[in-house]
């Protein structure tokens, strides 16, 4: 993608205006669905808001289709556990959708504890002319009822309704960190801290604990499980990262209970950089697959790891997302900045990758020509159709004009999710509560 | 451990982050969704670092001041050849609370042997009484153990709480080599440096405590240390006197969450 890109903001009518930042609005998760079609956004209060890519006109053919908000529902509630007296929060911490099958759309999404599969679908005609109902719904004395008519499917203004059809539940002691769903489109994975489920989507009652790493004794615990991914193609591997900075491939088919990996990635630490914060800064936050199922990539909190899934000893690239935070992780940790989860996307093609950082800047990194930019979601610096210009952060010495110093980031506005249409160079960053798309230039 | 301090952009204080860190489980419990594995975890492993830095730190220091005393204590002893003062003739091992207006005395073994009147044979100096082989005199597997939260002074067999131990082992897998290495140097027992970090703290404690003078900030931390002997279990089970960073009402809860982590 090049430097310059086109960009169009999404119309105000779903950017959250507020003079100021309700918690609840804030958005906790995006992600596309396969086609691009649509765009699903969960946010701290439960939400989920689903947005629809117009179809393209044939008489403004320039004009790229924009999204739409399509669906919103409530998807999870806060809950509480009467047991352990806790309070389950109804943030929902990932949206993941299901390939299309039919005219419905699915998406599962999660909060700490449970997992739910919502149907969207689409309502565009209503059958009148019932015979016991009067059109208001009221019943009709059968007595007064004469005639037989046939009730007729009339039009009526689109309706989109979302239906919860599965709810999985009580399958997790430890808060829920990522869901996957597998490539055979029957299964799926639910991850917390440490264990990992396999679930069927038709059944609710029942899952398969495949991963435990619970240490018999909770003292001894050393290292949690962050994310786990299935493979995009193969349907018995997947993939899971820990805190402790080591990503594990497993094989389902080698045994039941998947504690041995296949496949350990770890890359030693340089003792050159060990600080208090080593353990922290080296947890992964996120682990994404390769569209084309060779490469992991990781995301810890200062770089951006791309593994080869044949090479387990080193990664293939470390991209530096924001090094001059090195030297200001004390502060980071003080303002708890330093647990923020960063996640991590491929394009299409795999040939960029992309991740968010403080300030509202996020960062592309081309791996082919190694060129990376620094891009910033921001209102005042972005107008519609204007063309996003690339941010440089100055580490020291003379501050340029148009340079922002470390010192006067904002880290209270971060870009922790974003996503990548799976084919065109449009993108989704969620930065606080707004959620702001960007699509390439039109040529 | 070396800590690359250069980079730091703060003066970053072993002891700040210590109480930072305290403060961050604490108010982990009263968050909302509950307490998060992951980031105490996280949070854990700084407290380590901290408080290894801080041993270690504190134990150079007093080596330093060992040395210094050694010497000086040759010189006096070749000039008069006077027995030390007698301590307080207090429980043969009590010596240690006794003794807070001598700073210039060594804390351990050898003190108490002094000061006991001579029960026990000269011990060696108090650092290596923890967790001694049986390469020495079964006299020197005695170590006078402090406990700054109960105030109990107690004696220990062969050198060390055997629950201190354990707990230190299982929660430190990683223990530092530089602290193991450098209590080699010192002491020729061949302790394995598991066990070497609780006869650190053991020996620390008591060191820490004679120096205790020095004020709230210094008895917080001796307390924190005392916490850590344990290892994580310590954390989560003693009462310790923290009232500097955390009100008593919020300590009473940190023994809840004992019990919440161990009912997972």
């Amino acid at each position: 993608m090049e430097e310059e890109s086109d960009t169009r903001k999404i119309n105000n009518s779903f950017l959250r205006d507020h003079n100021y930042a309700t918690e609840a609005d804030i958005i906790s998760t995006v992600e596309f669905n396969s086609t691009g079609e649509l765009l699903a956004t969960g946010d701290k209060g439960g939400r989920v808001v689903v947005f629809q890519r117009e179809q393209e006109s044939k008489t403004q053919p320039h004009r790229r289709g924009e999204y739409n908000v399509y669906s919103t529902f409530q998807s999870h509630e806060p809950e509480f556990d009467y047991l352990k007296s806790l309070e389950i929060e109804e943030k929902i911490n990932k949206i993941k959708w299901l390939p299309q099958q039919n005219a419905a759309y699915f998406l599962l999404s999660t909060n700490d504890k449970t997992v739910k599969l919502w149907k969207i679908s689409e309502r565009d005609k209503r059958p009148e002319g019932y015979n016991l109902k009067d059109e208001d719904g009221r019943f009709r004395d059968p007595s007064t009822i004469t005639t037989l008519r046939v009730p007729v499917l009339q039009p009526m203004d689109l309706m989109v309704e979302a239906t919860a059809r599965r709810v999985f539940s009580n399958a997790h002691t430890y808060h829920i960190n990522s869901i996957s769903v597998n490539s055979d489109l029957q299964t799926f994975i639910s991850t917390d801290d440490l264990r990992v489920n396999l679930w069927n989507l038709e059944i609710t009652d029942r899952s398969f604990n495949i991963v435990d790493i619970k240490p018999a004794n909770m003292e001894e615990l050393t290292e949690v499980i962050t994310s786990a991914e299935f493979h995009p193609q193969q349907c018995h591997t997947f993939a899971y990262s820990s805190s402790k900075g080591s990503i594990r491939l497993c094989d389902m088919r080698q045994a039941a209970l998947c504690d041995k990996h296949c496949k350990y990635f770890e890359e030693p630490e340089d003792p050159s950089t060990r600080s208090f914060f080593s353990e922290i800064i080296s947890s992964i936050s996120d682990v994404k697959f390769s569209h084309n199922g060779r490469y992991l990539m990781t995301r810890d909190y200062l770089t951006v790891k791309v593994w080869d899934l044949q090479m387990e000893n080193k990664p293939l690239e470390t991209y530096q997302v924001h090094d001059y935070l090195r030297g200001k992780l004390c502060s980071l940790y003080e303002n708890d900045c330093i647990f923020d989860k960063f996640e991590c996307v491929w394009n299409g093609s795999d040939s960029v990758i992309m991740t968010g950082s403080y300030n509202n800047f996020f960062r592309m990194f081309d791996r082919n020509t190694k060129r990376d930019v620094t891009l910033e979601a921001s209102r005042e610096n972005s107008k519609p159709r204007a063309i996003l210009k690339p941010r440089k952060v100055c580490v020291g010495g003379k501050r340029r004009k148009d340079e922002i110093s470390v010192d006067s980031l904002d880290f209270s506005k971060k870009i922790l999710h974003t996503t990548w249409h799976p084919h065109e160079n449009i993108i989704a960053v969620a930065a606080t509560n707004n959620l702001y798309i960007f699509q390439d230039k039109v040529n | 451990m070396e800590v690359d301090r250069g980079a730091m952009d703060c003066a970053v204080d072993a002891q700040s982050l210590i109480s930072m860190s305290l403060m961050k489980i604490h108010s982990s419990r009263t968050q909302r969704g509950g307490i998060k594995l992951h980031k105490n975890l996280l949070v854990s492993y700084v407290l380590r670092n901290a408080r290894q830095l801080y041993i270690r730190e504190k134990y150079a220091e007093i080596y330093r001041m060992q040395q210094y005393e050694e010497v000086m204590a040759v010189c006096s002893g070749i000039q008069e050849l006077e027995p030390l003062e007698p301590l307080e003739p207090l429980e043969p091992q009590g010596a240690e609370d006794a003794e807070p207006e001598q700073p210039g005395r060594a804390a351990g073994c050898g003190d108490e042997s002094r000061a006991a009147g001579g029960r026990e044979p000269p011990e060696p100096p108090y650092y290596r009484s923890c967790c001694m082989e049986d390469q020495f005199s079964q006299n020197c597997n005695k170590t006078t153990v402090l406990d700054l939260d109960t105030h109990v002074v107690t004696t220990v067999e062969n050198g060390f709480l055997h629950q201190d131990c354990c707990c230190a082992a299982a929660a430190a897998p990683q223990c530092a080599p530089g602290a193991a290495a450098r209590k080699r140097k010192v002491d020729s027992a061949g302790c394995s440096p598991d066990a070497e970090e609780p006869s650190d703290y053991t020996a620390g404690r008591k060191r820490l405590k004679r120096e205790e003078c020095s004020g709230a900030d210094a008895s917080n931390i001796s307390n924190l240390i005392s916490i850590f002997g344990s290892g994580f279990s310590g954390l989560l089970s003693r009462q310790a006197d923290l009232e500097q960073v955390c009100s008593k009402q919020a300590l009473a809860s940190l023994g809840a969450w004992t019990r919440a982590i161990v009912a997972f």
